[in-house]
């Protein structure tokens, strides 16, 4: 073979560093197992670092009549009972435990006057459930997180980007990846792999996601024949930044709303009482997210073509205080005085839901080997996460997951490297340095226009359809995508290899969208405006022969007992 | 505002001993940012060019560069802020590895080093702590890892010293300030950290996007306790009745 490669032996192949990869390496490092952790970004800087509002974990400090049964409730209502109800009930107990954990590694979240954690009120959270550390939460879990990493000595590889997941005999047991900064391929052989790489809201045009979010893991999992599931199910948050179009899309907090902001259409109405007279602007995103759309369809907009974010009644050292890092990104990017202007709001793409199928306890896949966690996994949050869950979600299931995975380690059996896989595979990479490619950035381009102007946040069986159309056509010409330059920090060739993966995720997302017939949670179809009794199901996807094939399978029934913590579902 | 001239640094290691500026022009948007200048020559001119950005939204740090010269996040940095002249030029204090992007490795093994979180023992939990208590550290916590500080500091870019820099100086302060934290690190620093080669010129504090006083509150504190406990017995005698905190043994 040409070119040169390393090879890694570990027990634990951790694909990832957010707050998911980074507590699932801290896990399998205390189960005494040797963990390698990889990402495609630099240390310390994963989308986790992005989380603005708050963890969700029922301690019950500001209102005492919160507890685990109430979070319960809360995810299935409005998971809109196509939650897994295990995950749901693991997430609700656990996530106090991983709040003062997080604590004990050195996190200082806001306190109550008589010193406990503070906990602030957030969307369709029953009661006051949210810690916090003022807007910059994930910023605080990630550095907390970093500083676990280094110190218990976890190997990691950063800026490396995995291109394929190894499967031997039906199991996975291993990856193969180039390290950005040599250009160097490396074999890692190992006995698990935990994926944890993040979402997939890059597939999108207007999107609060970092540039890594390319769902890198779908398409992993999905080529090394996991099932992936609930792929329809795409969370828009009511709030991105509108313009300057150069920031179009950035996530504006629920904290503002949290905090006591209002949402004014362009008559200076305050519309969420008309749509949700109870909750108003804490209802759940899916709610907030349309009538904000609405408003700006039917014309009641703002010049940039949203509505507007109202918390200058709150006086401007309150906001400077609880809202830092909102104050910062307004008056910095858009050169706007939230304490003393109102912001101009939209909805933006926001979060998967869905994800690769995953035992509730362990986070194995239905690949022997293969593990997964965070935002990457499906089944917490069913048709709509609520805000301040996916912090919960890493911690508690990344911890899982490498409990899981080292415990399945200890047993099983270490595979020799295959060259011939290795050989093929940089073969196939290499096949995209080439002169005459087509752009990668252009179809990547067409692919997100496609897919916030076909299926976005409502959607019909015409408008899905014109989406595949468009993905289909670009499936077609991705064999034509290549770059010039080496393996070396090479941007081209990224996107062509992030490109197969946006694909797989486009495909999934449309496909199962256009399946799902009725509007639940974060899907709306305006052809199918009802939710449908005979929907409460998961749609699967795995990868056959002829492409991709989808089962529709009845959700898991949660025990008699649970019933009374969730309201009945009602149609 | 009319087109972008902009220079970027090109500059492949492997290949070439010296790198080059390179001009590209670049139509201006209504309140772009300089990342997204450097994007447009990635996505339509050149998909090779190398640049490290991930959130775009100045929270993560990642896409640190010399914008005319000045230590700056690419995508903090409105055009319209700048005028329509613009160098882009990869962080000096550190390797390139290709184009903008460079080897900022070293500094994980200096966090490394920094004696990490250590709670005073005995305590009760769940643990109780002051609201104002929290405070006290939170300047130091907003820090985003960009290692512009790092950039800018001349003690980093022309001498070679022990110091670690002024990142470090943050990481160890914030722990410092911890209310639960058992360790007192500014002798550490001064011993293994370096800290007595910065002589207070406050560049890094004025290039940092998040506006941590990194020099005032920070640096100044960290280097006066430890001339304390070093050069002052009155003063150690009394911190100590005090029950000051312990020493970092080291």
């Amino acid at each position: 073979m040409e070119e040169t490669f390393k090879t890694i032996k570990t027990d634990v192949l951790v694909i990832g560093a957010g707050g998911a990869g980074m507590r699932a390496s801290i896990a399998v490092k205390e189960a005494g197992l040797d963990v390698v952790m990889v990402t495609k970004s630099l240390l310390g800087k994963a989308h986790t670092v992005m989380a603005e509002g708050g963890i969700a974990a029922a301690l019950g400090n500001v209102d005492p009549q919160d507890n685990w049964k109430v979070h319960y409730g809360d995810i299935i209502e409005e998971g809109v009972y196509i939650s897994n109800w295990k995950m749901a009930e693991i997430c609700a107990k656990e996530a106090p435990d991983r709040v003062f954990e997080l604590e004990s590694y050195g996190a200082l979240f806001d306190r109550t006057p008589d010193g406990r954690i503070l906990q602030r009120a957030f969307g369709a959270h029953t009661y006051r459930r949210l810690c916090h550390v003022g807007d910059r939460t994930g910023l605080e879990i990630i550095k907390t997180l970093e500083d676990q990493i280094l110190h218990r000595d976890v190997k990691f590889y950063d800026e490396m980007y995995i291109t394929k997941i190894v499967v031997k005999n039906g199991k996975a047991c291993g990856a193969i990846g180039i390290k950005m900064n040599t250009g160097e391929f490396h074999y890692f052989q190992s006995k698990s792999v935990i994926v944890a790489t993040g979402g997939c809201g890059r597939v999108y045009k207007v999107t609060s996601n970092s540039w890594e979010s390319t769902g890198d893991g779908l398409g992993l999992a999905y080529e090394a024949g996991a099932v992936l599931k609930d792929m329809e199910m795409i969370q828009f948050h009511p709030t991105g930044m509108v313009y300057p179009p150069g920031v179009k899309g950035l996530l504006i907090t629920e904290a503002v709303r949290g905090e006591g902001g209002i949402l004014l259409n362009s008559k200076g109405e305050r519309y969420m009482l008309r749509y949700s007279p109870q909750k108003k602007e804490l209802d759940a995103r899916d709610v907030v997210a349309r009538a904000n759309y609405r408003e700006i369809q039917e014309g009641r907009g703002t010049e940039h073509g949203g509505v507007y974010l109202d918390i200058t009644s709150k006086g401007a050292d309150y906001i400077k205080h609880k809202l830092p890092s909102m104050y910062m990104q307004f008056m910095e990017f858009a050169g706007v005085d939230i304490t003393k202007e109102k912001m101009e709001v939209a909805p933006t793409v926001h979060y998967q839901m869905g994800g690769i199928r995953v035992e509730p306890e362990t986070g194995q896949s239905s690949l022997e080997g293969l593990f997964a966690a965070g935002e990457v996994a499906s089944g917490l949050h069913g048709a709509n996460r609520l805000g301040g869950n996916s912090l919960a979600d890493i911690l508690v299931f990344g911890r899982r997951a490498g409990i899981g995975a080292a415990e399945y380690s200890k047993t099983a059996k270490e595979t020799d490297v295959d060259t011939k896989l290795l050989e093929t595979e940089i073969k196939r990479i290499k096949g995209f340095l080439r002169k005459d490619g087509k752009n990668p950035y252009e179809l990547i381009d067409r692919l997100t226009t496609a897919m916030s102007d076909h299926v976005g946040i409502v959607r019909t069986k015409d408008e899905i359809e014109k989406a595949i159309k468009i993905i289909e056509e670009l499936k077609k010409e991705y064999k034509d995508v290549g770059t010039l330059g080496s393996f070396k920090y090479n941007h081209g060739l990224l996107g062509c290899l992030e490109l197969g993966n946006m694909l797989i995720a486009t495909e999934a997302i449309s496909r199962a969208a256009l399946m799902r017939e009725e509007s639940r949670g974060a899907h709306t179809r305006v052809d199918f405006p009802k939710k449908d009794k005979n929907w409460l199901k998961n749609i699967e996807i795995n990868k056959a022969d002829s492409g991709m094939k989808f089962n529709v399978v009845p959700v898991e029934e949660m025990p008699a007992e649970y019933k009374q913590y969730a309201k009945p579902e009602e149609y | 505002m009319t087109d972008i001239n902009l220079k970027i640094y090109r500059f492949n290691p492997d290949e070439e001993t010296v790198g080059k500026f390179v001009d590209y022009k670049v139509p201006y948007v209504d309140g772009m940012v300089v990342l997204d200048a450097v994007r447009y020559v990635q996505e339509k001119i050149d998909p090779t060019l190398a640049i490290r950005w991930n959130c775009k939204a100045a929270k993560c740090g990642s896409c640190s560069a010399e914008i005319n010269n000045r230590p700056s996040l690419m995508c903090k940095t409105r055009v319209d802020s700048i005028g329509n002249n613009i160098s882009v030029a990869p962080m000096g204090a550190y390797p390139n590895i290709k184009d903008l992007v460079t080897d900022v490795s070293a500094n994980w093994s200096i966090l490394k080093k920094i004696p990490p979180f250590t709670p005073k023992p005995g305590m009760e939990k769940p643990w109780r702590i002051h609201p104002a208590d929290v405070e006290r550290s939170k300047e130091f916590k907003r820090c985003i890892e960009c290692f512009l500080c790092q950039d800018v500091c001349h003690v980093m870019r022309e001498h070679n010293t022990k110091y670690f820099g002024p990142r470090h100086m943050v990481k160890a302060a914030s722990l410092d300030m911890h209310p639960l934290d058992a360790l007192d690190r500014s002798e550490f620093l001064d011993n293994e950290g370096g800290i007595g080669y910065c002589n207070i010129t406050k560049c890094c504090q004025d290039v940092c996007p998040e506006h941590i006083h990194i020099t005032d509150n920070a640096i100044i504190q960290e280097k006066e306790r430890a001339a304390d406990l070093k050069y002052d017995p009155i003063a150690m005698i009394i911190k100590r009745r005090k029950g000051r905190k312990e020493k970092v043994v080291k």
